[in-house]
């Protein structure tokens, strides 16, 4: 009973989400456009093997695109005074969080499935473990729409504010991920600083699905995933209580 | 008298604000209870702290028996709120925004095409139904934020200043509706800042100032105190005595620059009296206007009365 309402209170917020804010610039371009431009500075010019570089590709998609719907909500509801209405209704600030965190991961799972699918018909890829694939791509979607659900909880009305920060954020995840260099490749500190993101569990787990070339034990790389999942989502809620008077 | 809304001792401090100080008062079922108070003086937060969407420091809340604290999903399954500051989704349309609200609150498709329907009509938007909100007046747009909180019907309705900033047309059918929601039951709990409107809708009114509730009490019972607080502003050129102006009905006299403030619970004779005395005196009468009923003042009057 307690949870059939709770979980109303998810869905209905990320049916909302998906109405409201799939359709807003900053989710187009940090979501969509950035994600390809990568994928073309990343390919074009270079004369690598894509099917190894495939499994860091898709991880960078599926983080941009997963982390793009969580940062928006919040500061734009702030903004628009819709984020008082929508705590009127029966949900508590948890069923929201998770509502926006639902909406980020399948906007993510979307995009980069149809990522997926399509270069499996012209890279050649050999999916070694399909099961590995689809349990990182649900995995890394969850703990990156909550890393921006996290990253929207400082208490501002201003979505832009909110943009900036979230780029300082995700970019240096990047660089310091697997996906430039190899975790095969990697020595010493630079090696200790890419256990950090998220982003390299991802890459690794991707590996253990296309490709074999993991470097991780199998499975490591999602445990990981969802213990920052679930790091995120409390850090999310935590925050966002205590910033909720000053938003509303 | 069944209990809809109670208050035990709220209290709230932001800062080095103080913005309600150990506010106590029940509202009963079905009653229409009206919580008045000039701006700051702490109806929102007091609201905010009812519908549970802010903790207060101390003291506890109950809707229908539910601590919003504890379980604010089934405490707000009864209540509709429409907060002072709270927008619907300018980018959904009118009837997208009430299917969202009646999703919310676990209404079934069909539940909701009804009510939805039902409410377009007695909001005045059918036809309007499909636009973005985004293009709406102010008016328009308060009144999808009310469809929005009552389309479940709720047994307890809380409204912040719903009809602040609307026009008369506009005032009337938020009126009319939220009596309708009254007559078929409803508690209804509405903040004002404006005595007019407590006076002629509300049952029992509660007066609020600087985070204190300074009386509860019938409209009928606080009018007398209200009545006092009527005032003849006034400008005039010349020299005179002040007490020249004092009469029976004259409560209190203020002097501000060269304006002259007269309270008085008779503007009439007052108004009458000053004219004849400063035509007598051959006084030039420089400006005149007679003011309501004013917040502060019957606030100092109850204050002064309590000490
Ligand atoms: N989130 C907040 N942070 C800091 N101070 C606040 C906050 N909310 C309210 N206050 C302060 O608390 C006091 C009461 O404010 P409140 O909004 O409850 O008054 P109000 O009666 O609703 O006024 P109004 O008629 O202007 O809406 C004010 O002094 C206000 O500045
Ligand atoms: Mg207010």
């Amino acid at each position: 009973m307690r949870y059939s309402e709770f979980l109303r209170g998810v869905i209905t917020t990320a049916e909302k989400d998906v109405k409201i804010y799939y359709k807003k610039p900053p989710v187009i371009i940090f979501g969509l456009l950035f994600p390809f431009l990568m994928f073309l500075a990343f390919y074009i010019g270079r004369k690598v093997e894509l099917s190894l570089f495939f499994p860091g590709f898709l991880a960078m998609t599926l983080f941009f695109t997963s982390s793009s719907v969580g940062p928006l909500v919040t500061p734009w509801e702030r903004q628009a005074g819709t984020y008082e209405r929508l705590l009127s209704y029966p949900v508590n600030i948890k069923a929201v969080l998770m509502g926006d965190i639902l909406a980020g991961s399948v906007f993510g799972i979307a995009i980069s499935s149809v990522v997926l699918v399509g270069s499996l018909f012209f890279i050649n890829m050999q999916i070694v473990n399909v099961g590995m694939l689809l349990a990182s791509i649900l995995m890394g979607a969850v703990a990156f729409s909550s890393l921006g659900v996290l990253i929207s909880a400082p208490a501002t009305t201003s979505p832009s504010s909110i943009m900036m920060l979230s780029s300082l954020i995700r970019f240096p995840l990047i660089f310091i991920s697997g996906i430039f260099i190899p975790l095969s490749q990697m020595k010493g500190v630079i090696k200790y600083m890419s256990y950090i993101s998220p982003l390299t569990y991802l890459v690794d787990s991707f590996h253990s699905g296309i490709g074999g070339k993991n470097v991780l034990p199998t499975g490591i790389g999602i445990l990981a995933l969802l213990i920052f999942s679930g790091l995120f989502l409390l850090l999310a809620i935590k925050i966002h209580k205590r910033n909720m008077v000053k938003g509303l | 008298m069944t209990v809809a809304v109670e208050a035990s001792d709220l209290s709230k401090t932001f800062g080095d604000v103080e913005a309600v100080k150990d506010v106590s008062f029940k509202v009963g079922k079905g009653e229409f209870f009206g919580f008045l108070g000039p701006n700051g003086a702490g109806k929102t937060t007091t609201i905010r702290m009812l519908t549970g969407l802010i903790t207060p420091d101390s003291g506890k809340a109950l809707i229908d028996g539910i601590d919003p604290q504890k379980d604010p999903i089934h405490a707000k399954m009864k209540m509709g709120i429409i907060p002072e500051f709270g927008n619907i989704y300018v980018d959904l349309t009118a009837k997208e925004n009430l299917h969202l609200a009646g999703k919310f609150y676990g209404m079934s498709k069909k539940e909701r095409e009804k009510r939805a329907s039902e409410l377009l009509q007695i909001l005045k938007l059918k036809g309007r139904e499909n636009d973005a909100v985004r293009n709406f007046s102010k008016g328009m747009k308060q009144r999808v934020n009310i469809g929005c909180a009552i389309i479940h019907e709720p047994p307890v309705l809380f409204l912040d200043e719903p009809t602040s900033g609307l026009d008369v047309q506009s005032k009337r059918l938020v009126v009319d509706i939220v009596t309708e929601m009254k007559e078929k039951g409803s508690t209804i709990f509405l903040t004002t800042h404006n005595i007019q409107e407590a006076n002629e809708l509300c049952e029992r009114v509660g007066i609020i100032h600087e985070g204190d509730l300074v009386a509860i009490d019938s409209p009928e019972r606080l009018r007398n105190t209200f009545d006092k607080t009527q005032s003849i502003e006034v400008s005039i050129e010349g020299e005179f005595d002040i007490d020249m102006l004092h009469n029976d009905h004259v409560n209190k006299i203020e002097r501000s620059g060269d304006k002259l403030t007269i309270f008085t619970d008779h503007p009439d004779v007052t108004v009458k009296r000053l004219v004849k005395l400063t035509d007598e005196e051959d006084l030039k009468i420089l400006s005149l206007r007679t003011q309501g009923p004013s917040l502060e003042e019957a606030f100092v009057r109850l204050t002064g009365d309590n000490e």
